[in-house]
Formats: C-alpha cells, structure tokens, sequence
C-alpha cells in the first residue's frame, strides 16, 4: 500500500514536472550587477518576454558584483556604471559597450533659492566637497551668482555612503575639474569622503538634502524630478552654465567622441559641447567576448539589439537619457566585430 | 505507541520496551547535545571564517587597524577605530535609556497595572518586537530626525555644549542625524525584548514570596528591590544582554540615521558610523579585495567587540552577586 502510494507520488510529481516543463520552454538568459539601470532593464524584459520567448533575468547585485560575476561566467551579462579600461577587459576576455545614460544633478536646500537659481562652477563644487567653502555666502559663491542674495548658513555636505556609480560619476567629474580632488580624493565607487554625512541610496542623500538647512548633495536625475528637488545650474567645459534636462545630457552623449574610445572606455563627465550638462556617465554591459554557449550569447545580444533600438521610449519614460543613434550603430557594428556568436 | 501499550499488559515482553526507552532517551540526549554543539560550531565557522576573508587586511594594516581613523577606498587604505567608536557609542546609549525604561514597563505590567490593561499593553510590546528594524529606521529619518534637529540638538548644544571637558561629546551643528539619535532610535528598538523578558520572568516570582514580603509592611518598591529583582536576577540579567545584542548588531535602522561618515568625531550630535552599518553600506560595491577583506574583517571585529562587551559585562554581575551574598 505504502510503496504504490509512494510509486504514485512520484508518477506524480514526474506528471507535474512534464506539465510545467513546455510553460518553462522559454529561454532565460541572466545578468547581474548596477542597481541604476535595474528600473528599465526590468521594464525591457517585461515587454520582451511578452514579444518574444526570451526572459531576461537581471539582479540588481551592484556594479562590483557584477563585474565579479560576469569574470566567473555565472552571468550571460554584467552591468556597471564604471566603465572598465580596455587593458582589464582584455585581461578577462570581455567586451564592453553603454546601455543607457545617467546624470548627477547637484540639489541644494536653501530657503528663498528656486530650483536653476543657484549657478555653480565645476571648481566651486570640488571645494565645496573638500570643506574649503564653507558658508553659503562665501565670495566664491557670490562672484558666480550676482544676482542671489545667499544666506550665512553652514554648507553640510551630503554624500553617499554605500558604494554607487552615481559616486564614481560625481568624482570623476570633481578629478576632471580640480586638481586638488583628484590627489587627495580620487574617483572611485565609493571614496574616502573630506567632509559631510553620507545617506544610504540616492532615496537616503534626497532625504537628508531635504531635511537639513544648507544642505548639498547629489543625486541621479531622475529623483531631482520626482522629489521636485532644488536643482542648481552647473558650468560646462565650454563655460556655459547649462541645467540638467534631457536635452543637455544627449548633447553630452553626442559631443563625446566614442569611435576614439577603444572599448567605449569613456566617461561622460566634462563633456566638451556648447550645451552638454558636464556630470553625466552611462551604464555599460559586459559580455564574453568568446563564450562558452554562442547561442546564449546570441538571446543576449538580441535583446539589449531589440532595447537599443526599440526600448528607448520606455527608457525616457522612466527619466533615463537614450544613446544618440550614432552611437547606437557603432555598438552595433562593435558587437559584430568583437562578439562571437557562432 | 502501541508497543508501549502492549508493553505494559504481556509481561513476558517487558524487557523489550525498556531498552527501547533507553534507546529513545539516549538518542534525544545525543540530539539535544548536538543541537547545542551546532550553535557553538556554527559561531566557531562564522567567526573563523570572517577571520580568514579578513587576514589580509589584518596583515597589511596590522595593529594600525583598530585605532587608525582613515576609510580611503581609492588609496586602499582602512582602519576601523571610527565604526568601533560608533558601535559602542551607540549602544551604550542605548542600554543607558533602554533599561530603566524596560524596566519601569515591567514592574508597570506586573505590579501596578489593573488586570485589564496588562494583557492589551504586553500584546502591543510584543508587537513592537516584531516591526522590522527597516520601518524603525524611515521613521527615525522620516519623523524622528527632523524633530532632533529642530528641538533637541539645539537645547543640548546651547546647554551642555559649553560645559568644560564632556562639553565636546555634546558640542555640534544641529543635523538631528548622529550618535545620540541613532542610540535612542536603538533603545526604542530593544525596549520591547528587554522589557518582555522582564515581564515574564516578575510574573514568575512565587506569589507568598511576594505576599509575605507585603505582609511584612513593604512598599512596593522594596518588594521590587528586594524581593522580585534577587529572585530573577540571573533571567533579568539575560533578557538585557538579549537587548545589548541587538544594539551591538543592529543595521538598517542605524544607518539611515547614523549620517554613516567615516570622519572620526567623539561628539555625540555628530554623524559617525558603526561597524554593521558600514558593511551593510558598502559590500555590494567593494571592488578591490583589500576593501572587501576590510570589511570582512570589521565583521571579525563586531564578533570580538560583542563577546568582549558580553564578557566584561557578566564580568561585573558576577563581582555584584558576589557583593549581594557576603
């Protein structure tokens, strides 16, 4: 009796596997890594999946995780927000190209100060974050903003204080701009900060920026506009003083010359056009560049194929910047040329 | 069962279930063992390996490593006296509040509370054990923080600030984020397991140990002090330590309103960090191995700070019930 019931369980469950197999039929494919780009990648395997018979699986583990999981071969793809350099991606047998485009808006909290009123300067914001200005009415602040009476308030410096590309795309602007901040800070994901609080997530620096007089963070762009934030202006290495919009971030992206960049080993930050908004960086992909599984390989490329071209509608809704389509042709002729997919 | 049954009405089988119940009590012995030895095991394989992932860190910052300040993840250089300070620091104001106050509830809810209000007013404590530390920790960014920056910091600064000496622990700006808010958002957080243990172990003291206290013309205080505390002491001292845990480990709450800053600053109103917080923020994105062996080895640490704490503070009891039964 016991042994034909157990007989019978697992007649069973062998029935139920068979019946989910044909459903489970669909192929998956899996990623790992930035937590930035996890909204719209999300959104992009939701309507491929529905479209095709690809399932995307992405964990937004951070960018670290993923390099280390895409270098193990866990992953068919790694995301970061730092965009690895051409000789450690040799080193691992990766390729590399951007995704979608990101920006770091400076938000400040000052009674009276509407969001583009406050202008600021590249080398006024690494002092800023250095602790040299201190006070919002300092001369160097004042010499940039004629126009705005400014307040005796402390400045308190907001910051990140886990690891983010955000932070690396902050201080690799503040290395492009100051001297100073590139010997005694650097650039980095995270970095060891001269002054200020460090908030958790950009949700964690919003936070903080709002609740604290005097206050000066950064954050990705899309929570200046979803937090109605006080944004300022910034100068460009052009000398304009530009706003962060979705106009001046693809000028950014359009003025960078990526067919010079071997690996599309470029940061966007300091961008050399009249209208480029100067502290944005993107987020790139990592592959194989010779997989163990070609056919893998292949759901992947024709995937993020499908994103670069089709998805970038559903990327503007979710407030991230497309890739201009020049650039999305060399991506594409750079897989072909460095990719293998047979 | 029913070999239990039969056991016990055929004679001639008598000697069978006996050895069975030797069996079955042997074999519920040697499980009860190995589930305390799997405790031990495990706390061995956690701390070990922590102490392995940390080694070279340890070996490259050496000594260095437990009372340098700096944090510099670009120079790869780390050093852990900032989070250590923190931890404490906190916790220590955390036990400072928690206690009496989970004290006070407990001899609320036992001796002075009418029998109605003590079942609604122990259910809602448990309750409060089981929020999740993440909730504590948006309300104490959310509603906490601010009402710190606009009431309290102020006061404590203008007030105790300038006092000579301990005026530098309570000297800052006004942020509402720091020390002192992240030891009372953990306070408010162990309350409710130090205060349920306490309540439990008050209702267990024997009524006519109580009664005859009371027959005697104590005050209820006196009966607390000494009759209800020296009954329980030994489970009261437990049920604080089950909180100090707690405090010591704690990460998500402290972090959204510790401010997570590495710069070494002993004031209290001051951002700082703690050796949970730190890991927790920043694993995901440690991208050199000395970083990530960094922190491991700060997990290390969390395991000796907290054994040391624990130590010492049985430590002390110890010396107390000595003193109490000369």
């Amino acid at each position: 009796m016991k042994f034909t019931g157990a007989l019978l369980a697992i007649a069973l469950a062998g029935a139920v596997g068979c019946g989910a197999a044909p459903a489970r039929a669909q192929k998956q494919i899996t990623g790992a890594g930035s937590t930035f780009v996890y909204p719209v990648l999300s959104q992009w395997s939701a309507t491929y999946a529905q479209q095709g018979s690809v399932q995307v699986n992405y964990q937004s583990i951070g960018s670290g995780g993923g390099i280390a999981q895409i270098k193990a071969g866990t992953v068919d793809f790694g995301a970061t927000d730092m965009p690895l350099p051409p000789q450690d991606l040799a080193a691992a047998g990766l390729a590399q190209f951007p995704v979608v485009i990101g920006a770091d808006v400076p938000v400040v909290n000052l009674p009276g100060v509407k969001p583009g009123d406050l202008k600021l300067t590249g080398p006024l914001l690494a002092d800023i974050f250095l602790g040299k200005v201190k006070v919002w009415n300092d001369p160097a602040i004042a010499a940039a903003n004629p126009d705005l009476r400014l307040p005796a308030t402390r400045i308190t410096v907001v910051h990140r204080s886990d690891g983010s590309g955000t932070t690396f795309i902050w201080a690799n602007y503040l290395s492009k701009v100051s001297a100073e901040w590139r010997d005694r800070v650097g650039e980095g994901t995270s970095v060891a900060w001269p002054t200020g609080i460090g908030g958790k997530g950009n949700e964690g620096v919003a936070a903080y920026v709002q609740r604290i007089q005097g206050a000066i963070g950064y954050v990705e762009y899309a929570y200046v506009m979803q937090n109605k934030m006080t944004w300022t202006q910034v100068q460009n290495a052009a000398g304009a003083f530009v706003a962060p919009n979705k106009q001046s971030f693809q000028a950014a992206a359009a003025s960078a010359d990526w067919s010079k960049a071997p690996d599309f080993y470029l940061v966007l930050t300091n961008a050399p056009g009249e209208a480029a908004f100067p502290i944005a960086g993107s987020t790139s992909i990592l592959m194989h560049r010779q997989p163990k599984d070609a056919a893998r390989t292949r759901e992947t490329l024709g995937f993020f194929h499908w994103a670069l071209e089709k998805g970038q509608a559903a990327a503007d809704a979710l407030d991230y910047i497309p890739l201009p389509a020049a650039v999305v042709q060399q991506i594409e002729a750079y897989w072909q040329a460095n990719i293998r997919t047979q | 069962m029913s070999f239990a049954v039969q056991g016990r009405f055929t004679a001639a089988g008598r000697g069978v279930p006996r050895a069975r119940e030797a069996a079955a009590d042997g074999a519920f012995r040697a499980a009860a063992v190995a589930a305390a030895l799997l405790v031990l095991v495990l706390l061995g394989l956690v701390a070990a390996s922590m102490l392995w992932g940390g080694l070279p860190a340890l070996r490259s910052f050496g000594l260095r490593f437990l009372y340098g300040t700096e944090w510099d993840p670009v120079a790869k250089r780390f050093a852990a006296l900032v989070p250590i300070y923190g931890t404490l620091v906190t916790a220590a104001i955390a036990m400072l509040i928690a206690v009496p106050v989970s004290f006070g509830i407990a001899v609320f809810l036992t001796e002075v509370a009418p029998a109605w209000m003590r079942g609604p007013v122990g259910a809602a404590i448990e309750l409060l054990a089981g929020v999740p530390s993440i909730i504590y920790g948006m309300w104490g960014l959310f509603v906490f923080v601010p009402f710190m920056a606009d009431h309290v910091d102020p006061w404590i600064d203008a007030t105790l600030g300038g006092l000579p000496g301990v005026g530098a622990l309570f000297s800052g700006p006004p942020m509402g984020i720091g020390m002192l808010t992240a030891g009372i958002i953990l306070a408010i957080m162990v309350i409710p397991f130090i205060s349920a243990v306490m309540r439990d172990v008050f209702a267990l003291v024997p009524p006519p140990l109580r009664e005859s206290a009371f027959a005697l013309g104590a005050t209820r205080w006196e009966v607390v002090r000494r009759v209800m505390l020296p009954y329980t002491r030994s489970a009261v001292v437990g049920g604080i330590f089950l909180g100090l845990g707690r405090a010591l480990g704690e990460t998500m709450a402290v972090t959204f309103v510790l401010g997570n800053s590495h710069d070494f600053n002993i004031s209290l109103l001051a951002p700082g960090n703690s050796i949970a917080a730190a890991i927790a923020n920043e694993f995901t994105e440690a991208d050199s191995d000395l970083y990530r062996s960094s922190l491991m080895a700060l997990g290390f640490l969390l395991f000796v700070v907290t054994f040391l704490v624990l130590a010492a503070a049985r430590l002390l009891l110890l010396r107390l019930a000595r003193q109490a039964g000369r």
